[in-house]
C-alpha cells in the first residue's frame, strides 16, 4: 500500500499536493471541477487586516509560458474572512492554510492572532514576498532582519503551523530562509513570483497598471527548482516547493530537489483539474518506480 | 450555475470572411442551459505562444444538435490557431461562465454589437424574440468586412447597420446612427458589446435618454472562474470580477 502522506511540521498532509495562494480562490471556486477534499491542503487567497481593493486593471499580462500579475492582495479583510468565508469552507476535509499579508508587522500580527482562534485553519502562510504592493509584502521578504522580525512577531501570537513564503527577488534566498527558521518558522514555501515587466510596443506603454508585476507559470520552474534545492540544503525545517508546477513530473522534480510538499499555482488557471491530475500522476510514478512511501523521494536527488 | 469542463468535437469551422470565423462544437454530454452573454474559456493547444485560455462569448446554441458555436476574430497566434481547427478536432472548454443580460422593462429593446462584439447579441435577440419582445439589432463595424453575418438576426428583429467608412449601412459610429435621432426613446433597454470607446459612447447616449443600459465587457482574464481576480472592473460597489459578476454590467454601476 503506497503511503502518500507527508508531514509539514505538525501538519499531516494526506498527500504532498496543495494549491497555491492566489490561484485557487478559497477552494469553492473549484468545487465544480474537482473534489477539493482529495488535496493535501489548500492555501487561500491572501488575507490582510483590512479590506484592500487591490491594484487597478489591467492586472495581468500573458508572457511566454507564463503570466505576470499585479492583483495587489485584493481581499475584504480578516473579519470578513472569519464571518463570511470561513463558514463556507470549514467543511473541507483537508488542511486549510490562510495566506497572511499586510503593510505593517502589527497588521500581520492582528490577522494571525484572529486566525489562531479558528479550529479548521490549521496553519498560516506568511506572505512576505508579494511584489505587487507599495508597502509591506516583498519589502519584508528581501532583507534578513525584516524577514526575521516579522516572523518573530507573528510567532509570538500564533501557535499553530506557520509557513513563511519566500521571495525569489533576492541575492541569496538561503540566507533569508535561515533567518526565518531562526525566528521560529515551521516551514518555508519557495518561491513567490519573480518581479517582471511587459510592454505593449504598439502603444509604447506598459501592459500592467503597476508597470511591474509577478511572473509565474512554467517559465519560472527552473529557477524555483534551483531555489528549493538551495534552501532545502541550508535549513532543517520542511520546504514546500512551488513555481511553474504543471504536471506530476514537475512535482516529482521538486520533491527530489528537497521539497516535502508542493503547491500548484498558475496551472490551475489553464486546467482547473490539474491538482488532481498531478496527485494521480505522483501515485503512478511511485508505483512505476517501486516507491512505497512518497517521503522516500524527498531530497532523493542523486548526483 | 454549475460550470463544466469538456472536450468538444469540432463539427464545422466556418470561415465567414478573411478575419472572422465561427467554430461549431459538439458537446460530449447533454448541453446545459446557456444564457445570452455567457462565455467559454477555450484551451488553445495548437499554438506554442498561447499559454492561458481565451475567453469567447457563446455565439449560438443548438440544443437539438447538442452544439454551441463561438464567433472569433483573428487577432493573434491563438485565434489564428483556432481558425485552423478542422472537423473532428477537439477543443477543451470551461463553460458556461459569467452572468447574463436582464430583460427589458418594456417591449422594445436595442441590441448593439461592434465587430466581433456582436457575438452575444445573437442569443439575446433570440431570447427576447421568444419572450415576445421586439428587439432592434444595430450591427457596427469599421468597414463592411466587419459586419458579420447580419442575416442571422433577421428572424428575431429588425437589423440596422453602420460602418465607420460607410461601406455598408449608414456611415459613422453606432451612436451616430439615425436610430438615435429618431426612435431611440421607444427603447426600454439598450444592450451593447464591442470596443471600449463604442460601449462608453453607447452608455453615455443611453444615460442622456434615461434608458437602462447593459454592456458586456471583454477584460483580459486568466482563469475565468473567479480565482485570479485579474479581470476586475471598477464599480460604484467596488471592484467586481468580469468573469463571475460580469461580463454583463449595468452601465449606471460602472465607473466609466
Amino acid at each position: 500500500m503506497l503511503d502518500l502522506s507527508v508531514n509539514v511540521h505538525k501538519l499531516l498532509l494526506k498527500n504532498p499536493v496543495m494549491s497555491a495562494s492566489g490561484t485557487f480562490g478559497y477552494g469553492i471556486e473549484f468545487d465544480d471541477f474537482i473534489d477539493v477534499n482529495r488535496l493535501g491542503g489548500i492555501l487561500t487567497k491572501a488575507c490582510t487586516s483590512k479590506n484592500r481593493d487591490g491594484n487597478r486593471y489591467p492586472r495581468m499580462a500573458e508572457t511566454p509560458a507564463g503570466m505576470l500579475n499585479s492583483v495587489g492582495l485584493q481581499n475584504k479583510g480578516v473579519d470578513y474572512f472569519i464571518n463570511t468565508i470561513y463558514p463556507k469552507i470549514k467543511h473541507y476535509d483537508t488542511h486549510i492554510i490562510v495566506n497572511v499579508s499586510d503593510s505593517t508587522v502589527e497588521g500581520y500580527m492582528e490577522v494571525a492572532e484572529k486566525l489562531n482562534q479558528l479550529d479548521k485553519i490549521t496553519g498560516i502562510e506568511l506572505n512576505i514576498s508579494c511584489p505587487n504592493v507599495k508597502e509591506g509584502g516583498m519589502a519584508f521578504g528581501t532583507s534578513c532582519p525584516m524577514a526575521g522580525a516579522v516572523t518573530k512577531a507573528v510567532r509570538e501570537v500564533y501557535d499553530k503551523t506557520m509557513i513563511v513564503k519566500l521571495s525569489p527577488n533576492v541575492t541569496n534566498i538561503a540566507e533569508i530562509a535561515k533567518a526565518v527558521e531562526d525566528e521560529g518558522a515551521d516551514s518555508v514555501s519557495v518561491i513567490n513570483t519573480l518581479l517582471g515587466m511587459a510592454i505593449d510596443a504598439e502603444k509604447r506603454r506598459p501592459i500592467l497598471s503597476t508597470i511591474t508585476g509577478g511572473l509565474s507559470g512554467p517559465a519560472v520552474k527552473p529557477i524555483a527548482l534551483r531555489m528549493v534545492w538551495q534552501v532545502s540544503k541550508a535549513i532543517k525545517i520542511p520546504v514546500i516547493g512551488l513555481g511553474g508546477i504543471s504536471n506530476a513530473t514537475d512535482a516529482i522534480e521538486f520533491l527530489l530537489a528537497g521539497a516535502t510538499a508542493i503547491q500548484v499555482g498558475t496551472a490551475n488557471f489553464v486546467d482547473p483539474q490539474v491538482c488532481i491530475k498531478i496527485l494521480d500522476g505522483i501515485e503512478e510514478y511511485c508505483n512505476r518506480h517501486g516507491v512505497q512511501d512518497v517521503k522516500e523521494l524527498i531530497g532523493a536527488l542523486e548526483s | 450555475m454549475k460550470k463544466f469542463i469538456h472536450d468538444f468535437e469540432v463539427t464545422h469551422n466556418h470561415h465567414i470572411t478573411d478575419d472572422y470565423f465561427a467554430i461549431y462544437l459538439k458537446c460530449p454530454v447533454s448541453l446545459p442551459q446557456i444564457l445570452p452573454g455567457q462565455f467559454a474559456e477555450v484551451l488553445v493547444s495548437n499554438s506554442t505562444t498561447t499559454y492561458l485560455r481565451r475567453p469567447f462569448s457563446i455565439y449560438d446554441v443548438d440544443y437539438k444538435r447538442n452544439e454551441l458555436s463561438l464567433l472569433i476574430k483573428k487577432v493573434g497566434d491563438g485565434t489564428v490557431a483556432l481558425s485552423k481547427l478542422k472537423e473532428g478536432d477537439t477543443l477543451n472548454l470551461i463553460y458556461p461562465l459569467g452572468n447574463s443580460f436582464s430583460l427589458p422593462g418594456g417591449k422594445k429593446a436595442l441590441l448593439i454589437g461592434g465587430g466581433v462584439g456582436i457575438a452575444p447579441m445573437l442569443l439575446l435577440s433570440k431570447l427576447l424574440h421568444e419572450k415576445g419582445y421586439k428587439p432592434d439589432i444595430l450591427v457596427g463595424g469599421r468597414t463592411s468586412n466587419d459586419i458579420v453575418e447580419p442575416e442571422k438576426y433577421k428572424p428575431f428583429g429588425e437589423v440596422f447597420i453602420t460602418t465607420d467608412d460607410g461601406s455598408a449601412g449608414e456611415k459613422g459610429m453606432v451612436t451616430q446612427h439615425s436610430l438615435f435621432s429618431g426612435k431611440v426613446k421607444e427603447y426600454s433597454a439598450i444592450y451593447a458589446c464591442g470596443p471600449d470607446p463604442m460601449m462608453k459612447a453607447v452608455a453615455r447616449v443611453a444615460a442622456e435618454h434615461n434608458i437602462p443600459c447593459e454592456i458586456s465587457l471583454e477584460n483580459t482574464m486568466a482563469c475565468g472562474i473567479g480565482a485570479c481576480l485579474c479581470c476586475v472592473v471598477e464599480t460604484i460597489d467596488g471592484n467586481k470580477t468580469t468573469c463571475i459578476e460580469g461580463p454583463v454590467f449595468d452601465t449606471r454601476k460602472l465607473k466609466l
